[in-house]
């Protein structure tokens, strides 16, 4: 019957403003205003119309609503309305005493752990597990047996079939109490355990203990209300509304009222005291809610679609003015803007910047994996050859399904743990290829040993769970093998992993690149991976590539500030290790608040004026190599010592 | 597992997480049960006063009373009669009813399949609309999407999932039996009779059950082995039912054997509403009458029911999420 809410014990009562706060809530504000009601209603109807509802009239028996009898009257011609009215009364009164018992007795046992010790404890933990997994109903006929039929009986049945759920809940809060400092420090400065439990356990659990008790007095309610209609509740003359629906139910042909209007009372009063319960639990654990900006209806498309280029065969994929849009708190935020970029055939390109500069979300907004309501246009989006503007993602599915991989970061999360290995990639070639459940499945371990993933016959049988990092990660590009991959997007595919890991599995990347001519998409905040693996580099800052260079001029050649922050940041043989480690100082612009003119420049050592009021276009240089910075050629050439600042001093 | 595992050698087999789970949940099963034995055991000699006098009545003679209680042998020792006790359960003998002279056991033969069949066809029911309807609903309005329909839909199943069955069944008697009158209110005859008791049964716990889908979908929408099934472009309906679907199902099979015992209790109330013969009126009715043995027996097998409830959920749970055998209970 009670529905304990435990997760949010830990909590102590900050003041009675939240307490307040979650009448300002609708739902809140009408279970708090029912409850009112219900209340006042207990404690005048009685008192308003016993006598009226006692009143029993044979001239005017089984009668249909009127002026006189809102709701009709019964087989001996008593109100009905008047009978439900006066009937809260007992029906609250009898439930909040079955509360309070349930509430006491289950605070009793499953706070004496503290009191008596823990072998004790353990054992009424023991106890109290298998009686709370009986329903409380079937533990309220139980007692009701031993207490006898009727009203005393029944509140004793129901208070005690309640304790259970009260005596877990008391445990798993206390439990979550006894671990805190200030217990211990109690426990050690000698406090007894009275004490503690008064002063100390009690209080932390009081605000949880009260909302739970709310909701078990709205389950009280309706347990008292069922073992009344079963007539084991409240004897005549007494009724409570379970007495009169049961009553009602046996006359339902001639007087259906006198059955609904008790069930109604029953299921409002029940409402009344769940919900009051539930919304105070909720405004309790409060968490700030989203808030939704309707995006705009802006064009499809960010730039009018250029006349296309020539594209040579040996482009994979090429990509111009690409904007991820996505909803923020106050508007919508752009973390990408404006990014372009082209991939060769059997080319590795990086993707290298700080966390929040938009590199996953370029990947992910290139491999069409954002989801409504994120954004992505561009003015050219083609893979092989194919518009992937063109059209809903679906018509791209197969070809995005067997010749783009992706490998993504977290590789304990990145599996379906409730799926074999071996099925989740043999289901790339069931749904692309058309393979069989045999072929689909010789296919998938022979990828696997493609990836050395050791005993590949029987790992393919093991779930996730069963698999190391490593080898969840060398799986995850096995995935990516089942088609035949043109490109491998990989997603910062090593930071989950430990070093010599890391090394392996880019060694496995680099070796599937070589053999069979696939490109590669390295997205890594780390620059000192991306410059040993790729052939070119890109350097994203707050959603822009802000330079674009071949990966062997990335320790010397770099002339974006920026990217020479980023190498100068690395440590290296060299580093002095007395020396604090290297930082960019100051912090990645907020994708919601990108400054003004270049976004580095608050950062930059050498900026000026300029760079903070316009931003540096990205030019491209004879050579192909593209950066966006208004001092990239200068920088070249002035006082090295200019930058020691931001380098962190590299000798 | 130390006891076995110091006999010696362990043998391979115990070390797999299966066998170790198995073992156990056997045990937690028999313990439990031991538990409840002793309790219904123990409900008899915890009334007040004596019961065969209460069944009897107060105009019984004390020669009366005292043969029935040496029938029922009430006047050997409490741990014979609890020994007897323990050795009769095991072996089907349940006692005698003190009214109606007939063997528990038969009471509860006659009587427990027509519960049974009105328990498991309120499941299934619940069940058939919870899962699509939770899913569905879960896959329409995650990430914030469709916000009228997010609150239709959780307004009215927690109204639905609030209103006691008996209640649902009583409105259900007065539109379809008394407006209507298309459909049986009493008594169990054909499928027709079904129709209404299981409705009653079954809409509160689909109403809960698809509510918790729905929140458990929306996590489970957001996680990392989602994205990775759409990286693979499985079309969405595999991405949903086969990939997302069993790992938000895990949270929801727990509740769902609560819900399932809870609805074990329920159908005492509804067999009430709808003069169904099942145990749910026997009980009542043997409590109103004190017949005590058979109060005994049928809470014994509404216990042994929820016990057997519980273990179900948990080898579903350790089937569908290997995972949870590992945990520790």
């Amino acid at each position: 019957m009670v529905a304990p809410i435990t997760d949010r014990g830990s909590r102590r009562p900050s003041s009675a403003t939240r307490w307040l706060a979650v009448l300002r809530t609708p739902v809140g504000a009408c279970a708090g205003f029912g409850l009112l009601a219900l209340i006042v209603l207990a404690v005048i109807a009685p008192v308003l119309w016993s006598a009226r509802a006692g009143r029993t009239d044979v001239a005017a028996m089984l009668q249909g609503p009127s002026a006189r009898h809102w709701a009709g009257t019964d087989n001996l011609g008593r109100d009905i309305l008047a009978r439900v009215l006066v009937a809260t009364r007992l029906s609250v009164e009898l439930a909040l005493l079955a509360t309070v018992i349930a509430v006491v007795t289950g605070l009793v046992l499953g706070t004496a752990g503290v009191l008596v010790g823990r072998r004790v404890g353990r054992v009424l933990a023991a106890v109290v597990n298998i009686a709370v997994a009986f329903p409380g109903l079937l533990l309220a006929l139980f007692f009701a047996v031993i207490f006898g039929v009727g009203a005393r009986g029944a509140v004793l049945a129901i208070g005690f079939a309640g304790a259970p759920a009260f005596a877990r809940l008391a445990q798993t809060l206390v439990a979550g109490i006894e671990q805190r400092d200030f217990v211990a420090a109690a426990r050690i400065a000698g406090v007894g355990r009275v004490r503690i439990l008064l002063r100390h356990v009690l209080p932390n659990i009081a605000e949880s203990l009260i909302v739970n008790a709310s909701i078990g007095a709205g389950g009280a309610l309706l347990a008292f209300a069922s073992l009344s209609f079963l007539g084991l509740g409240v004897q005549p003359p007494s009724y409570d509304w379970g007495r009169l629906l049961g009553d009602g139910l046996t006359g339902i042909y001639e007087q259906p009222i006198a059955a609904l209007a008790p069930g109604v009372a029953v299921i409002l009063a029940g409402l009344a005291f769940n919900l009051f319960g539930e919304s105070l639990a909720k405004g309790i654990g409060l968490t700030a809610t989203l808030g939704r900006v309707p995006l705009g209806r802006a064009q499809r498309r960010a730039a009018p679609a250029e006349p296309a280029e020539p594209v040579a065969d040996d482009v994979v994929l090429d990509v111009a003015d690409l904007v991820v849009t996505l909803p923020g708190h106050h508007a919508p935020i752009q973390p990408v803007r404006g990014v372009g970029f082209r991939i060769g055939r059997g080319e590795a390109v990086g993707v290298v910047g700080e966390s929040g500069a938009g590199k996953s979300l370029t990947a992910l907004a290139v491999a069409r994996l954002i989801e409504e309501p994120g954004r992505v246009d561009a003015s050219r989006l083609r893979f092989l050859g194919a518009d992937l503007l063109a059209g809903p993602p679906q018509v791209h599915r197969r070809l995005l399904g067997t010749s783009l991989a992706m490998v993504f970061q977290d590789p304990m999360t990145s599996l379906n743990p409730t799926r074999r290995i071996g099925g989740q990639l043999a289901e790339v070639a069931r749904q692309h290829g058309g393979l069989s459940r045999g072929a689909a499945l010789a296919l998938a371990i022979d990828r696997l040993r493609a990836v050395r993933v050791p005993a590949a016959a029987r790992r393919a049988h093991q779930y996730p769970h069963e698999f190391s990092g490593g080898m969840r990660q060398r799986a995850m590009i096995g995935m990516g093998l089942m088609g035949r991959p043109a490109l491998i997007v990989a997603d910062e595919p090593t930071t989950a992993l430990d070093v010599t890991v890391q090394r392996q599995v880019l060694a496995l990347l680099e070796s599937i690149r070589r053999a069979d001519g696939v490109a590669l998409l390295l997205i890594s905040h780390d620059v000192a991976v991306v410059g040993q693996v790729c052939d070119r580099v890109l350097v994203m800052y707050a959603g822009r590539i802000v330079e674009d260079l071949p990966a062997a001029e990335l320790a010397t050649g770099a002339r974006h500030p920026y990217t020479r922050a980023l190498v100068a940041a690395v440590p290296d043989m060299r580093t002095d290790l007395d020396r604090p480690l290297a930082a960019i100082p100051g912090r990645a612009p907020d994708p919601a608040r990108f400054p003004a003119g270049c976004a580095f420049a608050p950062r930059c050592p050498l900026a000026t004026d300029r760079c903070r009021t316009t931003e540096p276009p990205l030019e491209t240089d004879e050579r192909g190599r593209r950066v966006a910075c208004w001092y990239a050629g200068v920088s070249e050439h002035v006082d090295p010592t200019a930058m020691t600042a931001a380098r962190g001093g590299h000798e | 597992m130390t006891t076995l595992t110091a006999a010696g050698p362990a043998p391979r087999i115990v070390e797999s997480p299966a066998v170790r789970f198995a073992v156990r949940r056997g045990i937690r099963f028999v313990v439990s049960l031991w538990v409840l034995l002793t309790a219904a055991f123990g409900m008899i000699h915890l009334i007040p006063g004596d019961p065969v006098r209460a069944a009897l009545g107060i105009s019984a003679s004390q020669s009366l009373v005292n043969s029935r209680r040496h029938a029922l042998g009430l006047d050997q020792p409490v741990i014979v009669q609890y020994w007897h006790y323990l050795s009769g359960t095991v072996t089907g003998n349940f006692g005698t009813s003190l009214t109606s002279q007939l063997p528990v056991s038969r009471v509860i033969a006659q009587r427990l399949p027509a519960t049974l069949e009105l328990a498991a066809s309120a499941f299934v029911l619940a069940i058939v609309i919870a899962i699509p309807l939770g899913t569905f609903m879960g896959v329409l309005t995650r990430g914030g999407r469709a916000r009228r329909a997010e609150l239709t839909f959780t307004t009215t199943s927690v109204v639905l999932g609030a209103i006691p069955d008996f209640v649902i069944g009583v409105v259900l008697v007065w539109i379809v039996g008394v407006h209507l009158q298309w459909l049986p209110v009493a008594g169990k005859s054909g499928l027709g009779s079904f129709v209404l008791p299981v409705l009653s049964l079954a809409i509160g716990p689909a109403a809960i059950l698809s509510r918790i889908l729905r929140v458990e979908m929306i996590a489970v929408l957001q996680a990392d082995f989602v994205r990775t099934a759409r990286a693979k472009r499985l079309p969405a309906r595999v991405v949903y039912v086969r990939h997302a679907l069993p790992n938000a199902l895990t949270s929801t099979i727990t509740l769902g054997g609560l819900l399932l015992s809870s609805l074990v209790a329920g159908t005492v109330l509804v067999e009430n509403v709808f003069a169904w013969p099942g145990l749910g009126s026997t009980i009542v009715s043997s409590i109103l009458a004190k017949d005590y043995p058979v109060v005994q027996g049928v809470v014994l097998v509404y216990g042994i029911g929820v016990l057997g409830v519980n273990l179900i959920v948990d080898v579903a749970l350790a089937l569908l999420d290997p995972r949870s055998t590992i945990r520790e209970s």
